[in-house]
């Protein structure tokens, strides 16, 4: 056994022994056992993250997979069984760094945030819960292992977005999130079984090598069978892809991230920012030569779909006034600008820029996002509220916030030199090349999220008086929510100045990036612009940006009521399903199906009256069925056999 | 040499019954724990030994045969009674003639075992009726109670009525052959109406025996009226050993009479698991529960010995492994209550796992493989049951047997809901259970559970029924 699979073990375990005795015996040493087992498996990331990158990963000038754990879990045939096991490659390798990273941070973070909370145990077992089944979905090597963590990971969401069980918002809003993505897996599962059924095998590398070789039959037969005239293939990739878009929260199944901010700041950072939202990106990175190679049609689905998702997210951002969901929206729209990054891509060589930019900006977005909310659950806890206009002046009282909410905010409008900058530059190279539309909506998502960003960060950092009675006594926090703050702020700034393309490209082989000045200059200049704008809105108390409000009148008030897409769910769900679909099955199934049930039930109990005759105590009675019976199976069976 | 190796399961239990014969003879007032204690131990040897491997062979001129699967029967059938012999030490201690109880309870077994290794229909004859007349005596061994001597004169007489048909069936078959050695008679036997009626009397009173509808009338007044003990070992040792008769008189002496039997158990179990269910679903009391519940699963098993040979010998008697076990256990928990608290009826068990979650979770579980709900070991009996059928490729059948599976969840579920959900201010208080009931119950589960996840008892049972 590899020592790998500690890194999903020491979560799993921290989670069963916080789940199982931490509210009766550990108490606060919860925190500390599922911060050290996070801590471990970080550790033994970034020794697997060396050695692959730097010692064994290379064969010939190219990163190939590695698979240190392969265990067979259920065997059907001798051709289709399930195994579990750890596939090492860049991008899982990557993945493993920011998951454990961040998750991390957050430990460390709650540990001052979640203090005195009375299901302190709990939520650490939840936080643990959640790191092992997303490092499980990480490493998967088939689709289907894919599948359970990503259910797991569906679970524990749900557990955290719920976590306040008594706050009737968050269990609506847990629910919401679960139903939704639940929804959107079983275009997930359908699309599993498309694809492994014309592939023959549920193994990653399998499914890519018999897809995209063109003279395989399996290719051949998903391409010519076709479904409502799209083939085989696209069905699945599509379906696969709509899963995705689920736990991405991508248009129109976004609506559960905003109110999935419910759930503690921290655990809105790990989850909801960093980790599990961008789980659809890295589905689609998983089975991106598949995509690339043998059906552009769906990669083009996921580059429309994404840079749609990050221009509707970005309106919808300027317009609201609670803290999280602003950033809930900026996290729609980043995982937007990944998703259409892949859209965009070729396979292999520069061609592949956008897959590398896709995953590089996953890779800086993890981390300013994750800072992001974490300043964002300082300030709540200063203030005890979400709302931005019970915000405003706090410079003085959360120096170090302050900074860092700063840097993350330049960081995520793309100034260079601050990491958002490098990926988002290499980003919006590979769209101008691919197609020019995409490329203009997102250079101007990116002025756009340079302006909301900076319009949240003056409405709570400068913006008027520090309302002085809204304060509590503690300050900036503890130190544990200090520290990470700080850490994540220097890995905002610099972690764009990593090669990336050295390690992480669409075929494995390194790709250089440079960084072409005349061509950054127009996306700078409009985040330069909207940072500008927001500094004249939102700096100083005054009232122009109600005054803009209002000359907009209806655009602004249903952007901010975010373009009513949750009225229209509302109306589909409640209006057409509940009445055409949901009412007709409740009566079907109350009259025809109960019916049918009671009329057995009925009709049972009087066969056993009836035929409790037979049961009447008397032995001369018996005797006579048995002679009887005896009788008619003989006569039977003569009969049967035209003996008679 | 030949004799004492490949008799050893039936002169170990012959020793026994010598041994506690001397022992009551110069007893000088021993008391009952004392008795029990000795007798366990005996059991338990017994056990052992059984499970040792014998030899193949005939002795006697064919008329005493040693074979795999029955050698495999006989073992689980010892094990079977000491886990029963374990279970019912609180009921035994309060009754006064244990030496007595466990004499016919032996003999019985002894006849059983006589009766899975007979060779021809006189030896078959003799061993059953050795297996039923001492049972007889044991279902009256609820001294003091009516109910106890009722259920004892209805199990004699019923008996003894089959015993007539079977008889007139075993001079047929004689009469038409003029052999009663079963190799021979495999030989001759053909489809002429004097065979056909030979065969299908004998082929009633090993039916009777089973409790398939509609032979089964006696079961449900014997069961409710025996002492629980007793009833376990009707219904789990006696019907155990009856499959494995009934599958090898089947596929291995009447197999050229393979049309009229696949009939007989085709119509048979269809109405034997719908007459069954039926009556489950309105049973109070546990025992006359158990006993529907019972006679449901032989109509499973007849489904399951329908098919193809050695799939269909495996199924069921894999089938009898895990609903041994099942039920000892079953019968074990409402032995307990019925001992401790005198409570007997499904609504008086309301409440039972706030203050015997042991027992409890117990009948849970066992009640759970009985219902077929994976991961219990009923749960692949079952499916092995089904599959077994199908091989036939008639799914008519299978779909009739699937269907009666769903009805029985209802009322198993009724018991555990009773036992889990159901609120009682006045339920069984917490009843203190003696050690070797634990020890019962926990190798029951351990059966249930390690029976359903390991493959190789199916698989060993699969190379077992090869030979027959």
């Amino acid at each position: 056994m590899s020592p790998l699979i500690l890194i999903l073990l020491l979560p799993f375990l921290s989670f069963v022994i916080s789940g199982l005795w931490g509210r009766k015996y550990l108490k606060n040493l919860a925190g500390i056992l599922s911060t050290t087992t996070v801590l471990a498996s970080f550790v033994i990331s970034v020794t697997t993250a060396y050695r692959y990158f730097f010692v064994d990963g290379k064969v010939a000038g190219k990163f190939v997979a590695q698979y240190p754990v392969d265990f067979k879990w259920l065997e059907f045939t001798p051709d289709l069984s399930i195994h579990l096991g750890i596939l090492i490659d860049p991008i899982s390798v990557m993945m493993l760094l920011v998951v454990t990273f961040i998750s991390l941070m957050v430990h460390i973070y709650s540990l001052g945030y979640m203090k005195g909370e009375e299901r302190y145990a709990t939520y650490y077992s939840f936080l643990s819960l959640f790191t092992f089944s997303m490092l499980g979905l990480v490493v998967a090597t088939n689709i289907f292992q894919t599948y359970i963590f990503w259910e797991l990971v569906g679970v524990s969401s749900f557990l955290l977005i719920g976590f306040y069980y008594s706050k009737p918002s968050a269990v609506a809003a847990s629910k919401k999130a679960f139903i939704v993505t639940r929804f959107a897996d079983l275009g997930f599962l359908a699309g599993i079984l498309i694809l492994s059924y014309y592939s023959g095998s549920l193994e990653f590398k399998d499914i890519i090598a018999r897809y995209t070789d063109s003279s395989s039959p399996h290719l051949q037969a998903a391409i010519s069978s076709s479904f409502l005239g799209v083939s085989a293939l696209s069905w699945g990739l599509v379906l696969v892809f709509i899963g995705g878009a689920g736990k991405s929260a991508m248009f129109p199944l976004h609506v559960w991230l905003p109110d999935a901010m419910e759930g503690p700041t921290p655990v809105s950072a790990l989850i909801h920012a960093a980790t599990m939202v961008v789980a659809g990106v890295y589905l689609v990175a998983r089975l991106f030569p598949v995509y690339a190679i043998s059906c552009p049609a769906a990669l083009h689905v996921v580059a429309v779909v994404g840079v749609f998702s990050s221009a509707f997210a970005a309106l919808i951002a300027c317009t609201q006034t609670d803290i999280k969901r602003v950033l809930a929206y900026s996290t729609m729209s980043q995982i937007g600008f990944m998703m259409f990054a892949l859209g965009v891509s070729g396979y292999g060589g520069e061609a592949g820029l956008g897959y590398m930019a896709s995953m590089f900006h996953l890779f800086t977005h993890a981390i300013f996002k994750a800072l992001l909310f974490l300043c964002a659950g300082t300030v709540i806890h200063f203030v005890h509220s979400n709302e931005i206009k019970d915000m405003g002046g706090l410079k003085k009282s959360l120096p170090i916030t302050h900074i860092a909410f700063l840097l993350a905010c330049l960081a995520i409008s793309g100034i260079p030199p601050f990491s958002g900058f490098f990926s988002k530059e290499e980003i919006l190279t590979a769209a101008y090349h691919h197609d020019k539309l995409i490329f203009w909506v997102a250079v101007v998502t990116a002025g756009l999220t340079s302006f909301y960003m900076f319009r949240l960060f003056f409405s709570i950092f400068y913006r008027g008086e520090e309302n002085t009675h809204a304060q509590s006594h503690h300050g900036e926090g503890t130190s544990s929510m200090l520290a990470p703050q700080i850490i994540l702020a220097f890995g905002s700034v610099l972690a764009g100045l990593i090669p990336f393309g050295k390690f992480v490209t669409s075929d494995g082989v390194g790709l250089e990036a440079h960084t072409d000045w005349n061509f950054s200059l127009l996306p700078i200049a409009l985040s330069s612009t909207g940072i500008l704008f927001a500094i004249y809105f939102f700096m100083k108390d005054n009232d122009k940006a109600e005054v803009l409000a209002s000359k907009f009148g209806s655009v602004y008030i249903s952007l901010k009521r975010k373009l009513y897409i949750d009225e229209i769910y509302e109306f589909v769900t409640k209006r057409i399903i509940f009445n055409l679909i949901a009412q007709p099955a409740a009566w079907f199934d109350k009259n025809i199906v109960d019916g049918f049930i009671n009329t057995i039930g009925k009709a049972t109990q009087v066969f056993s009256l009836t035929t409790s005759v037979w049961q009447s105590g008397k032995v001369q009675a018996y005797s006579a069925w048995l002679l009887a019976g005896t009788l008619v199976v003989l006569i039977m069976c003569l009969y049967y056999l035209q003996l008679l | 040499m030949d004799l004492i190796l490949m008799m050893k399961n039936e002169l170990m239990l012959v020793f026994i019954i010598v041994i506690l014969l001397v022992m009551k003879v110069a007893d000088n007032g021993r008391s009952s724990g004392y008795w029990i204690g000795v007798i366990n131990v005996l059991l338990i040897v017994n056990c052992i030994i059984d499970w040792l491997p014998v030899s193949e062979g005939e002795l006697f001129g064919g008329v005493y045969k040693s074979y795999a699967l029955g050698n495999f029967g006989k073992s689980l059938l010892s094990t079977g009674t000491l886990l029963i012999s374990l279970f019912s030490t609180d009921w035994l201690k309060r009754c006064q003639h244990i030496a007595e109880f466990y004499l016919l309870m032996i003999s019985t077994l002894l006849g059983m075992f006589f009766m899975i290794s007979s060779g021809n229909l006189l030896m078959f004859y003799l061993s059953l009726e050795l297996s039923t007349i001492p049972l007889a005596a044991m279902c009256n061994f609820g001294l003091t109670e009516r109910k106890s001597g009722e259920a004892a004169m209805k199990l004699i007489l019923s008996s003894a009525f089959s015993s007539c048909l079977m008889l007139m069936g075993i001079s047929f078959l004689y009469g038409a052959s003029g052999t009663i050695n079963f190799e021979v008679l495999s030989i001759i036997v053909q489809e002429t109406p004097l065979y056909i009626m030979g065969f299908v009397l004998l082929f009633v009173g090993v039916a009777f025996k089973l409790s398939v509808v509609p032979f089964h009338l006696w079961t449900a007044d014997v069961y409710e009226g025996a002492p629980v003990p007793v009833t376990a070992f009707l219904s789990v040792i006696s019907k155990s050993a009856m499959i494995i008769v009934f599958s090898f008189l089947l596929y291995h002496v009447f197999g050229s009479l393979y049309n009229s039997w696949y009939l007989l158990l085709y119509v048979l179990s269809i109405v034997t698991m719908i007459t069954g269910n039926v009556f489950a679903i309105r049973q109070e009391n546990m025992k006359r529960f158990l006993a529907f519940s019972s006679i449901t699963q032989m109509g499973y098993i007849l489904v399951g010995i329908s098919g193809s040979s050695a799939e269909g010998v495996t199924s069921s008697v894999y089938f009898i492994v895990v609903y041994l076990f099942s039920n000892i256990a079953a019968f074990g928990v409402i032995s307990q209550i019925a001992e401790k608290s005198g409570k007997e009826t499904i609504s008086s068990y309301k409440g039972l796992a706030k203050h015997n979650p042991f027992l409890a979770w117990t009948m849970a579980i066992a009640l759970f493989s009985l219902a077929g709900i994976p991961p219990t070991a009923g749960f692949f009996g079952k499916i092995f049951l089904l599959k077994a059928g199908a091989s036939k490729g008639d799914l008519f059948l299978i779909t009739i047997a699937a269907l009666n599976m769903i009805v029985a969840l209802y009322y198993y579920l009724r018991v555990i809901r009773a036992m889990f959900m159901d609120e009682n201010e006045d339920s069984i208080p917490v009843l203190h259970s003696g050690a070797p009931l634990k020890v019962a119950l926990a190798i029951c589960l351990i059966g249930i559970l390690i029976t359903g996840f390991s493959g190789p008892v199916y698989e060993y049972i699969f190379t077992l029924s090869n030979g027959i």
